[in-house]
């Protein structure tokens, strides 16, 4: 279990320094795949790197696999001041908290299997049974035929395919991934979180992730938390945001286009219609329009044509008439590699 | 013209031999023990830095100013100033072993900024990716930094090299022997050019030497090229320039 309590972190001097993030609490269960988004300075990825203290926060508690990693303790002159375990300690721990990367980082001098066996060369692990055990890791992601390429030979994905088996030799309780599939074109990106979910239902792994990108949290997380100008503004199950987004920031990810909902009045329905890659050359409004006669709205959309295929998100206005509306529902649900959810779509 | 270089051969051939043997000698072992120097306080000057895995103003700062200082002393004003300590280290001030000594004490620091900047190359997100599995600084250091700067740190040895050699000359006209003191005292001192010319001509080949192998080598270790089949060689390239006729 990781559980973040008041965590801040200030660069710079405190006075005028940069709140990067502010008095943030979160708990995340074992076993859990935790989502935290926010656009870009939300302080996200400063609050990953403070769970394996990367980034040393300024105040706060984290405890990680039940270790205090930093507490605040009060001193003699009543203030409280932060404490954090010594190097060695924090070596130990971080071992059983592995982290992936938007830019992968890999040895580049080293072979994929190396790669891998890299950690295990840390703890002093013998090197044949390293090597026996990256070969593993390596056949579990996919990779076992590029064991002795070179991380130049490989793909974007196949890259960070690596970098999981390599996060994944020190048998760690948590996988925090730091915007790791934001280097990749979403096909890739749905493989490695594919991937991301079948490990953590395999190994129980704790998967933490940092996304500016909603269609990563929908994908596998079970609860998403969302970081608006360094302080949570929204936390709770997926579903839950996706369906009734509360604050501004929640509205902003979730609604294609961040369109403002106060202009429409109480009782206004509206879709969220995602595009899972079904074939771009289905016109859904229009056949919507067609087939049922029902004519909506588009209030926002951020799609994109992949290879063909359709990916991203639209905002439909649902038509008043509370039959038409459920007609429409009931026809975008039934199209293939499409969901929709109703949302609250009003001020 | 055979006859000449027989004749030419004959008189300073033995001369020639010898300077080019002190030369490579002392170019070799200066190069040796400047690295031991040199490689350690490169490594220090990286790791202290503020943002480096060991950060440490106090002692960055101070390695800072003694690599500069040792920098900005010209080779021969050195080779002079530390005579005292030269004759305490290796007992004589001239000849190759006299050379050898100011030759570390200058080459080291311009070493130590050479490893720097190898090593500054090194992704700071791979350095962090080791942090994050809970490496050590000296774990980093060692299968880090410098497994990951080897062919930078290569291509610098060639030119630490070169610049070494262009000190030994120096050292030469002060009594330190080798090619650099045969070009003085032959072609400068008696006005024998020719000789003088063939000491260019030795040193040019040993530049073009080392630049060229060490050049093959950092190629030839780094992994970060793909050497597989999307590389284009000169024949491709030569082949496809005909066929755009």
């Amino acid at each position: 279990m990781i559980k973040l309590e008041h965590i801040s972190k200030t660069f710079g001097d405190t006075g005028d320094g940069v709140h990067a993030v502010k008095d943030v609490s979160l708990e995340i269960g074992d076993g859990e795949i935790f989502g935290i988004i926010g656009f870009s300075g939300a302080g996200k990825s400063t609050l990953v790197r403070c769970i394996n203290l990367l980034e040393r926060p300024t105040s706060g508690s984290i405890t990680v696999n039940g270790q205090k990693l930093t507490w605040m303790e009060k001193q003699a002159d009543g203030k409280s001041c932060m404490r954090t375990v010594s190097p060695q300690e924090l070596r130990q721990a971080r071992k059983k908290i592995s982290m992936i990367f938007q830019g992968f980082n890999l040895l580049m001098q080293r072979t994929c299997l190396k790669n891998v066996c890299f950690p295990m060369e840390l703890s002093g692990v013998p090197k044949a049974q390293a090597e026996k055990k990256a070969l593993e890791l390596l056949d579990l992601v996919g990779l076992k035929e590029k064991a002795s390429a070179y991380p130049a030979q490989l793909s974007g994905g196949q890259k960070q395919r690596v970098a999981i088996a390599r996060a994944l030799a020190t048998d760690p309780k948590v996988l925090l991934c730091d915007e790791a599939t934001s280097a990749l074109d979403p096909t890739t990106t749905n493989s490695i979180l594919a991937l991301l979910k079948e490990l953590n239902q395999k190994l129980g792994v704790t998967v933490v992730i940092i996304t500016h990108q909603m269609s990563v949290i929908e994908e596998i997380c079970t609860r998403v938390a969302i970081l608006d100008g360094g302080e949570v503004a929204e936390e709770g199950r997926v579903e839950d945001i996706f369906a009734h987004p509360a604050t501004d920031a929640a509205r902003r990810l979730v609604y294609p286009g961040g369109v403002s909902a106060k202009q429409y009045p109480a009782g206004t329905r509206a879709v969220r219609v995602s595009f899972n890659g079904g074939t771009v050359y289905d016109p859904l409004i229009a056949s919507l329009a067609i087939e049922c006669g029902v004519k909506v709205n588009i209030l926002g959309a951020d799609t994109r044509n992949i290879d063909g295929k359709a990916f991203g998100t639209m905002l439909l206005l649902l038509p008043d008439d509370p039959n038409e509306a459920a007609k429409a529902l009931s026809y975008i649900r039934s199209q293939p590699n499409i969901t929709a959810e109703e949302v609250e779509y009003h001020a | 013209m055979l006859e000449v270089i027989s004749a030419f051969w004959s008189e300073y051939g033995g001369i020639l031999l010898t300077g080019t043997r002190d030369t490579l000698v002392m170019v070799l072992i200066s190069t040796l023990f400047a690295y031991l120097l040199g490689l350690p306080l490169g490594v220090a000057l990286t790791v202290t830095q503020p943002h480096g895995i060991c950060p440490s103003k106090t002692v960055n700062q101070i390695l800072g100013w003694i690599v500069n200082i040792g920098r900005s002393v010209p080779f021969i004003i050195l080779m002079v100033a530390i005579m005292p300590f030269t004759k305490l280290v290796v007992g004589t001030k001239i000849g190759v072993k006299g050379a050898i000594v100011p030759l570390v004490v200058s080459a080291a620091p311009f070493i130590a900024r050479m490893v720097e900047t190898s090593l500054a190359e090194v992704d700071a997100g791979v350095v962090e990716a080791a942090q994050s599995m809970g490496a050590s600084t000296c774990q980093i250091i060692r299968k880090v930094y410098l497994p990951e700067a080897k062919p930078s740190l290569v291509l610098g040895g060639a030119i630490s090299i070169v610049t070494i050699l262009g000190y030994t000359a120096i050292a030469g006209t002060v009594g330190a022997g080798g090619l650099g003191d045969i070009a003085v005292r032959y072609g400068h001192q008696r006005f024998i050019t020719s000789v003088m010319w063939v000491t260019v001509v030795i040193l040019i080949i040993m530049v073009q030497i080392v630049q060229s192998l060490f050049g093959w080598l950092s190629k030839k270790i780094d992994k970060r090229l793909d050497t597989g089949a999307g590389k284009l060689t000169a024949f491709d390239l030569l082949s496809r320039l005909a066929h755009t006729k």
